[in-house]
């Protein structure tokens, strides 16, 4: 187990300076997510051009991993049809729970979070904010929690 | 500090001897030798808990209360004796007034459901402080929707101290309940609880007091206090997880109805009529945990063969010495400054969330609790989600705060 594993440059970057971070009002999709365990909470707030994310914004506070993970997030999402949302999503999701894949092409920055599978307890810190993006692009509005 | 232990020659504690009684302390975690400050969450326990535990399985089991037999016997006379234990440790009048449960938790649920709401109604006030956790909140919010009454909460100060006089100002004709912690779980706050005991009691309030973090740390003498009902868990107190104890005082455990039906928990039971059994095995329906009983009662005689005074004299060395270095790493903040605190030390780290933090000293070997303590209205007070929070046990040694300073060192050079 290797810290420079977990807290790599990119994501000690992104935690310092999370990227898109703010509200979008109104918003056509946005949701809050809750991780109870730890205390984090996290909005994201998404505006659509169809069925492409024209624009997305996070706010909230967390430890390094959750801002982080939403920081990428953002960046990785933007511009993208739902589609191809869902398909990032399916990928992250393998590359934070499958011990020993190696990561997709496709993730290109967010393979930075590859280091947090070698520490279980920290995979919700990573993960609340895509889920929480799942639900403002499902519901329009909602409210996720990581338990 | 440190330095003012060295009075009139009390028998040196000899932590390190300690220590070899806990065999989980020679694990290593992440390669490195595993430093425990995690007791207030759950402590370990010692040989003698382990095997008293052992030797009742190997020798005594069976179910207790019900047979001739000679192991149904031996398993009564161990779980019996084993309320004797608990009697004494606490210095309860009489063992029926010594109510086995799961842990606090379920202690102040008995109370709130068996006393609280049946004879709590609208207009009658429960008054707790903000330091409480939420074992000993939700409970009295649950017999607050049940019976219309109302939940009161006297403040805190910045330094985390209960504002007494703001208590008091609370009690009223209305109050009829009144649940305080002895010792604050997030931020290590003892609560002056026999002076609030005397000024409920002067307004006809009853009062329970969460005593699962105080039982570990001070002697603990339930009439010397005037409490109504004293619940603690064993797991805190180097017992097994699974055992609890209710203590309350007999007229109002005598006048309370049972909590659960089922076996054990009454004399004779026909479809038009049940007659209950008498105290405490009317709070005490279907099989209970023997074993565990067994395990805390050992427990007690190992923290009585310490010490307790020596135990808590030594804690408040680790404590003192822990804030005094922890004071001086210029990012780290002690959130809970009060002035009478107890073996738990709560702070954050400038730029690092606790959770980090937390991960970060477990690539250490170092076990701290991260989080919000189950005590979110603490936590929404100071303004943060979450609090790192090392607490400090019989085994800890001033070995263990210095691998935390050092490791708190770490964390900065990894957030940079």
């Amino acid at each position: 187990m290797d810290l420079k594993d977990l807290y790599r440059d990119v994501i000690l970057d992104h935690n310092r300076h999370p990227r898109n971070f703010g509200r979008i009002e109104p918003a056509d999709g946005r949701a809050e997510g809750h991780n109870p365990l730890c205390g984090d909470r996290l909005s994201v707030f998404v505006r659509l051009e169809g069925e492409r994310v024209a624009d997305i914004r996070f706010e909230g506070r967390g430890c390094a991993i959750s801002t982080a993970s939403a920081s990428l997030m953002t960046e990785a999402v933007k511009g993208k049809d739902r589609s191809a949302v869902r398909e990032l999503f399916n990928k992250v999701h393998a590359l934070l729970t499958r011990p020993g894949d190696e990561a997709d092409a496709a993730l290109g920055k967010l393979a930075a979070l590859s280091g947090v599978r070698e520490f279980p307890a920290r995979v919700k810190c990573a993960s609340l904010c895509w889920h929480t993006l799942n639900a403002a692009l499902e519901h329009g509005a909602a409210t996720i929690s990581t338990e | 500090m440190a330095a003012n232990v060295s009075r009139a020659a009390p028998p040196p504690f000899d932590a390190e001897r300690v220590r070899r009684d806990f065999p989980i302390l020679d694990t290593l975690v992440n390669g490195h030798p595993l430093v425990y400050l995690d007791s207030a969450a759950s402590s370990q326990r010692p040989l003698a808990v382990l095997r008293a535990v052992e030797d009742y399985e190997t020798h005594s089991h069976a179910n207790v209360h019900r047979g001739v037999h000679a192991l149904s016997q031996a398993a009564t006379a161990a779980y019996e004796g084993a309320r004797e234990r608990v009697r004494r440790f606490i210095n309860a009048r009489s063992t029926r007034e010594i109510i086995f449960v799961r842990g606090t938790t379920e202690a102040i649920n008995l109370v709130a459901q068996a006393y609280g709401r049946p004879r709590l109604r609208a207009g009658d006030e429960i008054l707790i402080s903000a330091l409480e956790h939420h074992a000993n909140i939700v409970p009295w919010q649950m017999v607050c929707e049940q019976t219309g009454c109302t939940l009161r909460v006297a403040p805190i100060n910045r330094r985390g101290e209960l504002q007494l006089e703001e208590l008091l100002g609370l009690l009223g004709p209305r109050t009829r309940l009144v649940a305080v912690a002895h010792v604050s779980n997030a931020l290590g706050t003892v609560l002056p609880v026999k002076r609030i005991i005397e000024a409920a009691h002067a307004h006809g309030a009853v009062v329970l007091i969460d005593g699962a973090q105080a039982v570990p740390h001070t002697r603990v003498d339930v009439r010397a206090l005037g409490a109504d009902f004293y619940a603690f868990s064993g797991h805190k107190l180097y017992g097994p997880t699974g055992i609890g104890v209710l203590y309350g005082r007999e007229e109002l455990l005598a006048a309370m109805p049972p909590w659960q039906g089922g076996g054990d928990m009454i004399l004779t039971v026909s479809f038009e009529k049940t007659t209950y059994n008498e105290l405490p095995w009317k709070f005490e329906a279907g099989t209970p945990n023997m074993s565990g009983a067994v395990g805390l009662a050992a427990a007690m005689d190992y923290l009585e063969s310490l010490g307790l005074e020596a135990v808590a004299a030594h804690e408040q060395r680790l404590l003192q010495l822990a804030t005094a270095e922890l004071a001086r790493l210029p990012a780290i903040e002690i959130i809970g400054t009060a002035a009478h605190k107890a073996s738990v030390l709560s702070f954050t780290m400038k730029g690092v969330h606790p959770h980090d933090l937390g991960t970060i000293l477990d690539a250490e070997g170092i076990a701290v609790r991260t989080g919000h303590h189950c005590a979110m209205p603490v936590m929404s007070f100071f303004g943060l989600p979450a609090t790192a929070r090392a607490s400090f046990g019989c085994y800890n040694t001033e070995r263990d705060v210095a691998s935390l300073v050092q490791a708190l060192g770490k964390a900065r050079e990894v957030f940079g």
